[in-house]
């Protein structure tokens, strides 16, 4: 196990180096010039041009940059933005926000999920099952940024259920949003239960639990339910670390300022250290949680052994 | 105790008919015991095939998902058959006009452009992206993943560190900051591109698995035993048998880069106006959702319907192309 | 001798006297109802089953050899399986009309079973102790402790080495012997009178076969239970089975003692069987398997459903199902010429 863990942290490195590379280029490789960028209408003299470009590595080839930046990387320095403000700063007041709004998101997923995938395995093709199957397909189809819009103008405009954006204390106000967010995932869940439990159902072991003399109640709660599961517990985990980086279109919506809203205004206004900085933030969440999900697993699974 | 005697005539080698009980699996009774299970890759796809499509043709989902998407693609092909106003042609003085003023069907927008002559403009946009970003996609992962999947080796691996690599950002995420790397104009081809950059990984990890577990079937093995070459092998005997969930995810995922479309030129960092797109119109929406929520509503609905259609078309083909389903 | 017996026809083979044996199956019929027509799996299927006896019944695959034992189990699932006629009589009482919870307290506890491919049988993410004293805890409400103590002797009994230190194995770390041995463990528990062993060797190697088909028959000889023995090896029948039941497309065949039927059979198919296994004593001859292939049980041929197959087949075998009869005492054979078959 010890071992399993080392390799696959060691496997890791070049995808963390691959995936940050691939972000660097893609920022910073950009013909555009940030700094001009940044002055706006008004020209800046070529002093201060020179000054910021040299600051900023902005003269160094692209693999200088990058392997300068990764130096700093591994001090924990995240760079500072064009404001002179350290990324890591923004970080640590944005994180909070996001990791608040993700976790409401699995909190729906998790619940309602797997309510409505449970009632509906157990019933297969009952009114019910072809409800959760219409519902789930309906949600899927329906783009996060169109539901979070119609949401926000029947729930919040119209209703006042909800604050119609911002943050306010306490969890109320991500309610919405969260929900939003995880919707899609949600309907994967619901889907993913379902379809997990009635193929376990069929199961030779389950027809033996019943051959035991057991109360259904139990065949279904301890031997379907304990297998079915393990689909989706790992889905929910691999997605709380795909969440953070998904509340980029969540958070524009109901105007939240997590990371995803900062990481796209970076986009628009060329802040390039912090984008790299928060997209390097975001694959490492979700290489991190992936690796807590395979190990997971094993707990989970005890046929799953790892060499 | 001597060696057990087999009642039955036709047991395959690997033990699949005995560990059979007499379950009255259907399929199972329907076929005769004396199938032979070095059969070739080409009978039993044949069978998967029109197993398939006789299983399709019933559904009714299919049915109704197709022909919605078959008006889509003429829509797309040929918008002048559903509309003969041109979606461009605006006057100011309509401006935001309701559905139904001046006999138009669906209103005006801000420009007083016609919004029903822009909807259906609107669908070539998404088809085309779709059936672009999925197109390139499936060939990126089906050459890649079929290579990785059968020769393993040093190829794979290296395979499955770059898609690893891609996996970690997000399609949306990923697109936005290529797009935002693009200077110029940024099209339909840009943003397909983006799209692409960002899709492909799923695609080939599928086709990567299950050309490896295709591989090892008994199959394959009799037609390498016969001394068939690799080619002949990857084409005519993995790949047909491989294929099927990948093209499952594949309609699917024609649905997710349609949506993913509407989102990036929602954002403001896909099209750029003057392109019509459903994306576009629904951010133009965005300021009057209050007064005039028909041009949030219409577009967003013709946008949820397409994507609807194919994820119901991806989820009819799974059902008749997974028989552990049925 | 045949000419003594020709006359005598019975309608069916039913005990006379309901309640006279340990387990009475009469008239059962089973069918599933799928998309592409309902299969007849089980058609007025009557046997029976005494203490301390070994019933083996024996069949190709799709015979309904199973789908019976899952009947008397009362895990056949609704739908698409129905049980459209007969009663399965337990001490005299009929398990298909008592209450769930009635029925649920036989399970395991009175008839219990063990199945053929104990890897899949067995959840893969409970050990093997829990799996086991999961029965004591259902059925007898005893503490967790106690019941892992109770499995762990059983495991012994079951001739499984080192047993304490194997109760929190899972399945997947047991070879398939020592897993059917669990499963045997896990049936045995609660003292079961009727076990039904559904093709419990098939899956596992020949030798290992040998050892397992030792140890069923030491644990009835132990207990006196009666032993049902589902399976399509000859050789295994001929050796443990006091009586054979041969089913076919659904329905007995033939039936009755085990060196009547296997020295003289009186049913082509039970014939065609014999042929079409290799024998050591026979060097040199030819096997003549049976030609063509089970009927379809969504479509089941009329008349005698083996007629297709069949080398002396005439017409009144297309057009008559022939009623399963008393041919000999003690004997039955549905045929309509079982006589000649006797004694050719």
């Amino acid at each position: 196990m010890g071992r399993y863990i080392a390799r696959r942290l060691l496997l890791t490195i070049p995808v963390l180096l691959g995936s940050t590379f691939l972000i660097f280029a893609m920022v910073y490789a950009l013909p555009g010039d940030p700094i001009a960028a940044l002055a706006g209408d008004r020209p800046l003299a070529p002093g201060v041009v020179a000054e910021l470009k040299d600051r900023y590595n902005l003269n160094d080839p692209l693999l200088v940059q990058y392997g300068k930046y990764l130096g700093a990387l591994l001090q924990g320095d995240l760079g500072t933005d064009f404001a002179g403000r350290s990324v890591s700063e923004t970080v640590a007041e944005r994180l909070p926000v996001t990791v608040k709004l993700a976790l409401v998101a699995v909190g729906f997923e998790a619940l309602i999920g797997l309510i409505a995938g449970v009632l509906a395995g157990i019933r297969k093709d009952s009114f019910f099952d072809n409800l959760v199957l219409v519902t789930t397909i309906a949600v899927v189809s329906v783009p996060v940024f169109v539901l979070g819009f119609v949401a926000q103008i029947t729930l919040a405009l119209r209703l006042n259920l909800f604050p119609i954006s911002g943050i306010g204390e306490g969890l109320y106000s991500y309610l919405l949003p969260g929900f939003v967010l995880g919707s899609l995932s949600l309907a994967v869940v619901a889907r993913l239960t379902r379809t997990s439990l009635v193929e376990n159902l069929r199961n030779d072991y389950v027809r033996t639990a019943r051959a035991k003399g057991l109360p259904p109640r139990t065949v279904l709660a301890k031997h379907a339910l304990r297998n079915s599961l393990i689909p989706v517990v790992t889905f929910l985990g691999a997605d709380l670390g795909a969440l953070l980086s998904g509340a980029i279109v969540t958070e524009g919506i109901f105007n939240i300022p997590g990371l995803g809203r900062t990481v796209f205004q970076a986009v628009q206004s060329g802040e390039g250290a912090v984008v790299v900085g928060v997209v390097t933030l975001f694959i490492f969440f979700y290489i991190v949680f992936n690796l807590v999900i395979d190990i997971a697993y094993a707990a989970l699974d005890p046929r799953i052994r790892y060499e | 105790m001597s060696s057990p005697p087999n009642v039955s005539s036709g047991q395959g080698q690997d033990g699949s008919l005995l560990r059979s009980s007499d379950a009255p699996d259907p399929t199972q009774s329907r076929l005769p015991v004396t199938t032979d299970d070095t059969s070739t890759g080409g009978d039993r796809q044949a069978s998967l095939w029109s197993d398939a499509w006789r299983q399709l043709r019933r559904n009714p989902i299919f049915i109704v998902a197709s022909m919605l998407l078959l008006v889509l693609a003429v829509m797309a092909a040929f918008p002048q058959l559903f509309t003969n106003t041109d979606p461009r042609s605006c006057d100011l003085a309509n401006s935001r006009g309701g559905p139904g003023t001046n006999g138009a069907w669906f209103g005006y927008d801000l420009q007083g452009c016609d919004y029903y002559a822009n909807v259906i403009y609107g669908a070539r946009v998404s088809m085309t992206i779709g059936v672009f970003v999925v197109g390139s996609s499936l060939f990126i992962g089906v050459v890649l993943g079929a290579l990785a999947g059968f020769y393993g080796g040093w190829f794979d691996s290296l395979m499955s560190r770059i898609t690893d690599i891609f996996f970690g950002l997000p399609l949306i995420l990923g697109a936005i900051l290529l797009l935002n790397a693009f200077t110029g104009e940024r099209g339909t081809f840009q943003v397909g591109l983006a799209l692409i950059a960002f899709g492909w990984m799923t695609i080939l990890r599928l086709l990567r698995s299950s050309v490896i577990s295709v591989k090892a079937a008994d199959y394959v093995q009799a037609a390498r035993a016969l001394g068939a070459n690799d080619w002949r092998i990857i084409t005519t005997h993995i790949l047909p048998n491989a294929i099927a969930p990948v093209l499952v995810y594949a309609t699917i995922l024609i649905g997710g880069v349609i949506a993913a479309e509407a989102t990036l030129s929602f954002l403001g960092i896909g099209l750029q106006l003057p392109a019509i797109s459903w994306g576009l119109q629904i951010n133009g929406a965005r300021n009057f959702v209050r007064t005039s929520p028909y041009l949030l509503l219409i577009p967003s609905a013709f946008l949820s319907a397409t994507v609807l259609c194919f994820i119901m078309l991806g989820d009819a083909l799974r059902d008749a192309l997974d028989p552990k389903l049925r | 001798m045949a000419d003594l017996t020709k006359s005598v026809t019975a309608p069916a083979l039913r005990p006379t006297v309901p309640g006279s044996h340990l387990l009475e199956v009469d008239d059962l019929s089973v069918e599933f109802r799928t998309d592409y027509g309902t299969v007849r799996a089980v058609n007025a299927l009557s046997y029976h089953l005494d203490n301390g006896e070994t019933l083996a019944i024996l069949g190709e695959s799709g015979s309904g050899k199973s789908v019976s034992a899952q009947a008397i189990m009362g895990i056949i699932d609704t739908p698409p399986g129905y049980i459209t006629s007969g009663q399965i009589r337990y001490q005299g009482r009929d398990l298909l009309t008592m209450d769930k919870a009635e029925q649920r307290a036989m399970r395991g506890a009175e008839i219990a079973i063990v199945f053929q491919d104990a890897l899949s049988a067995l959840n893969p993410v409970f050990t093997v102790g829990a799996q086991i004293a999961e029965m004591f805890q259902v059925h007898r409400g005893t503490s967790k402790k106690e019941a892992l103590a109770h499995a762990a002797e059983l495991m012994d009994r079951v001739r499984i080495p080192s047993a304490k230190s194997r109760l929190k194995d899972y399945p997947h770390q047991f070879s398939g012997g020592m897993r059917q041995r669990v499963m045997m463990a896990m049936a045995l528990a609660l003292d079961p009178k009727v076990l039904i062993a559904d093709e419990p060797t098939t899956a596992l190697d020949v030798t290992v076969q040998a050892q397992i088909m030792e140890l069923l028959l030491n644990l009835q000889a132990e207990n006196g239970m009666g032993l049902i023995l589902i399976t399509h090896d000859l050789g295994v029948v001929g050796e443990v089975a006091d009586r054979v039941a041969v089913m076919y497309a659904g329905r007995i065949v033939e039936t009755g003692g085990i060196h009547e039927v296997f020295g003289s059979p009186a049913h082509p198919y039970t014939v065609g069987l014999m042929n079409s296994v290799p024998r050591v004593d026979q060097r040199g001859q030819r096997l003549s398997p049976i030609i063509g292939s089970p009927p379809n049980l969504a479509d089941i041929p009329p008349g005698c459903s083996f007629h297709p197959r069949c080398p002396r087949a005439e017409v009144a075998c297309r057009e008559e199902r022939p009623p399963l009869r008393e041919i000999v005492l003690g004997r039955q054979a549905a045929c309509h010429f079982a006589e000649e078959i006797l004694d050719a």
